[in-house]
């Protein structure tokens, strides 16, 4: 009879954690990645499992030198890793690929006090760190080879975003082959149809809802056919489905409610354009996230829910 | 129309079909005088002195209290002056019985004839809120203009786990609720009583509305089962749509909430003078043997009421006084059973384990879940960030401590922990800016 357990209320807590969490994240990551390997080729495969590996064991290293619990069992590390591998061209050098990872976990999640304190999304973050740094390998979509190789081939020398940008429709790849991902670029952003499958496993499961993403797609979709600018190609192209799924619905760095949901997309969604249609890069998801990541906390502070029966807050 | 925001925590109504059973009469029982919301009734009794079930032992101290009568007949054994037992920090009469259960001869049903002698009767009757509240039931019942209440509405939603103890009160005392439903139509005037009643009670349901449909102003309204339904606030919004605005109560839009239990307690005493000395309470959980109903005299210790019940596995490892998503947990057996108490539970050490605390990843569930619109997870950092006045931003005193947040939070954050502690500290904000205010006034 001695020593009852007296703790606060409630006492009994539903089957959701962080874990579960960042494990449902990795299987919706699942169909993109198996994408990534057939058109891109195994090498896909090995930097995946690089950037992965990496991030946990720097993390893990990290927090044991620091004398912290290690918190690799969260899956939060393994998820980072995963998105950022997602972010880098296929024939992207290990050790370049090794210097992001440092950049995703160091210096953008531990250096903050670890997950949940970071205000920037590691993945994204750690691109744009590695696109300023190794502007070459970051923009070279060739190598690997895989199953549509051939088809690929006729793409390798770049993306539809530059094709766009340079004025060069004609070049453009079928519709199909962009919905399938049979194109340039990134190694785990040109599947839409995977990542499409992937964002409705975790609405149906409740880890994210639709309002990021939708909000952002459909602003970029709506924004590029205002100013005639294959708006369809636009929303199927460069790492916006990526990005909007599974980085804009990032919980650390995106807002709470459905309000801020739908304005961080729509932010997004825009900045995206412009720098797409009026800047000097061809891509702007990264960036676009990067600064709606900032723009957060002040988004937060203006969605604040009015409580129920509450007076103004 | 709003959507609340709630839980679907598991029913685990195992003992609804148990019809309460009474426990035997232990030989001592523990009457705490602060067994409701307001100044704590006043003993008039001393040692040695002979009670019998029903007699007064404390008298109300004020207009916001309530008597407390005795619940077995024997011989007050003492009068503890700070009781360290329950914690409650008001006297409390601890009785030896005798076994017998002698009624009082005192008691005598009282006359009705108007308001006024209604009200005395659920003042003298000693009942107040049997939902947990306890917020003295005649205090909530006098109100200055009757002709603005709109509606009173019969508590039955019953939302937190496990606890069937009101479920059997809409079985087994169906007629008294029909009886209460009239008095307060006759004696307040208020028109329109309505009982509202979780989905997942579809016997309750229909013994309701047998008589509900043959009475001029009085409704069932099935209720969603989301926790926290039973909630005072959300029952209102289900109901009627109304919302209680801050710093308001629910008398201020029309609206008067009582449990169903409080009504029927109400009408015993109005049939026979018994004022409230037993109580129907729920025993469950994974560390009791034979679950189930019992009645118990209010003070009886827990134990007796495990006892009852098979006893308690040897693993026990919690025990709660009332639900799992708001009950209290108990450092022992001893406590006695209180007006209020509507469910004893126990659990193994398995059920009892605390998850490990992760930090927020600022999912947001916390504020999707939330009833009452709040953002739980910034109770937290303010808390840590000593900003009472952030705290005030953030509406810390409309939270209900249900507890909807914290059950659902991946990363087991103890979220109403932080919410007691900001709601300190904001009182203590609040009372010095008061007193400056003060200070300031009185210098000009
Ligand atoms: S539910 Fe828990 S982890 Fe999610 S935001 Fe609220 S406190 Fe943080
Ligand atoms: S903040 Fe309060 S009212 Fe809101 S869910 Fe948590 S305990 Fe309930």
């Amino acid at each position: 009879m001695n020593g009852l357990t007296v703790s606060v209320s409630p006492h009994i807590r539903d089957g959701a954690t962080t874990r579960r969490i960042m494990l449902d994240v990795l299987i919706a990551l699942v169909p993109a990645a198996v994408a990534s390997v057939v058109i891109f080729g195994a090498r896909a495969a090995l930097v995946i499992a690089f950037c992965a590996a990496a991030c946990v064991l720097l993390e893990a290293a990290y927090e044991r030198a620091l004398g912290r619990g290690i918190t690799a069992g969260d899956l939060s590390a393994c998820v980072t890793g995963v998105l950022l591998a997602f972010n880098l061209p296929v024939s992207i050098p290990l050790w370049q690929a090794f210097v992001g990872c440092v950049a995703a976990i160091i210096l953008v999640k531990q250096l903050f006090g670890g997950l949940g304190k970071n205000f920037a999304n590691p993945a994204i973050t750690a691109r744009i760190v590695m696109f300023l740094a190794f502007s070459v390998t970051m923009t070279k979509w060739t190598g690997g080879g895989g199953l549509f190789g051939e088809t690929y081939d006729a793409v390798t020398g770049a993306t539809p975003l530059t094709m766009i940008a340079q004025g060069n429709t004609g070049a453009l790849p079928e519709i199909t082959d962009m919905l399938l991902g049979v194109r340039g670029g990134c190694l785990g952003e040109t599947s839409v149809l995977a990542l499409a499958l992937g964002g409705a496993y975790l609405v149906a499961r409740r880890v994210i809802t639709w309002h990021t993403p939708a909000a952002f797609i459909l602003t970029v979709l709506a924004f590029t056919a205002l100013l005639g600018r294959e708006p369809v190609y636009q929303m199927f192209s460069g790492g916006l489905f990526l990005g909007a799924i599974f980085m804009a619905t990032d919980y650390v760095t995106t807002p709470q409610t459905a309000a801020g949901r739908l304005i961080f997309g729509l932010g997004a969604g825009l900045i995206t354009v412009v720098i797409r249609v009026y800047g000097s890069y061809p891509e702007g998801v990264s960036y676009s996230i990067l600064l709606m990541n900032i723009l957060t906390p002040y988004i937060n502070r203006l969605t604040v829910k009015k409580a129920f029966g509450g007076a103004r807050a | 129309m709003r959507k609340l925001g709630g839980v679907r925590a598991p029913h685990r109504k195992g003992t609804a079909d148990s019809a309460p059973r009474p426990i035997p009469i232990p030989p001592e029982i523990r009457l705490p005088m602060s067994m409701h919301i307001g100044a704590p009734a006043k003993p008039i009794v001393k040692a040695g002195d002979t009670v019998q079930v029903g007699q007064l032992i404390g008298e109300a101290a004020g207009f916001v209290s309530s008597p407390v009568h005795a619940s077995v007949s024997g011989k007050v054994k003492r009068v503890d002056e700070y009781d360290a037992v329950t914690g409650l920090g008001a006297a409390s009469v601890v009785i030896e019985s005798d076994g017998e259960q002698t009624p009082y001869d005192g008691l005598r049903a009282p006359e009705l004839s108007d308001m006024k002698s209604f009200l005395d009767a659920v003042r003298d009757s000693g009942v107040v809120g049997l939902g947990g509240a306890g917020f003295p039931t005649a205090v909530k019942l006098t109100v200055k203009d009757v002709s603005a209440v709109d509606y009173i509405l019969i508590n039955g939603a019953e939302c937190e786990p496990y606890i069937t103890s009101d479920t059997r009160t809409m079985l087994d005392e169906t007629e008294m609720l029909e009886e209460g439903a009239l008095l307060l139509q006759k004696y307040l005037g208020v028109k329109s009583i309505v009982f509202g009643v979780e989905s997942n009670k579809p016997g309750p349901i229909k013994k309701l509305t047998e008589f509900a449909s043959r009475r001029d102003g009085i409704e069932v309204r099935t209720l969603p089962a989301l926790y926290p339904q039973g909630g005072e606030k959300v029952l209102i919004y289900q109901i009627t749509g109304r919302r209680v605005p801050e710093g308001k109560l629910p008398l201020d839009i029309g609206v008067i909430v009582l449990n169903c239990t409080t009504l029927t307690a109400i009408v015993k005493y109005i049939r026979t003078g018994m004022p409230l000395v037993s109580k129907c309470v729920t025993v469950d959980g994974s560390a009791v043997i034979n679950p189930g109903n019992v009645v118990a005299p209010i003070g009886a210790p827990l134990a007796a009421l495990f006892d009852f019940c098979g006893g308690l596995k040897d693993d026990v490892k919690k025990v709660l006084m009332g639900g799992p998503m708001m009950g209290i947990a108990v450092p022992d057996t001893d406590m006695p059973v209180l007006k209020a108490t509507n469910a004893a539970l126990a659990f193994s050490e398995k059920d009892a384990l605390l998850p490990a605390e992760t930090p927020c990843i600022r999912c947001g569930r916390c504020v999707s879940h939330c009833p009452m619109g709040l953002a739980p997870l910034e109770f937290e950092r303010t808390y840590r960030l000593k900003k009472p006045e952030l705290l005030e931003k953030y509406k810390v005193n409309l939270c209900m401590e249900c507890g909807c947040c914290a059950y659902s939070c991946p990363a087991k954050r103890m979220l109403v922990q932080y919410v007691k502690l900001s709601k300190i500290m904001l009182r203590e904000y609040q009372a010095a800016q008061k007193a400056a205010a003060e200070k300031k006034e009185a210098a000009v």
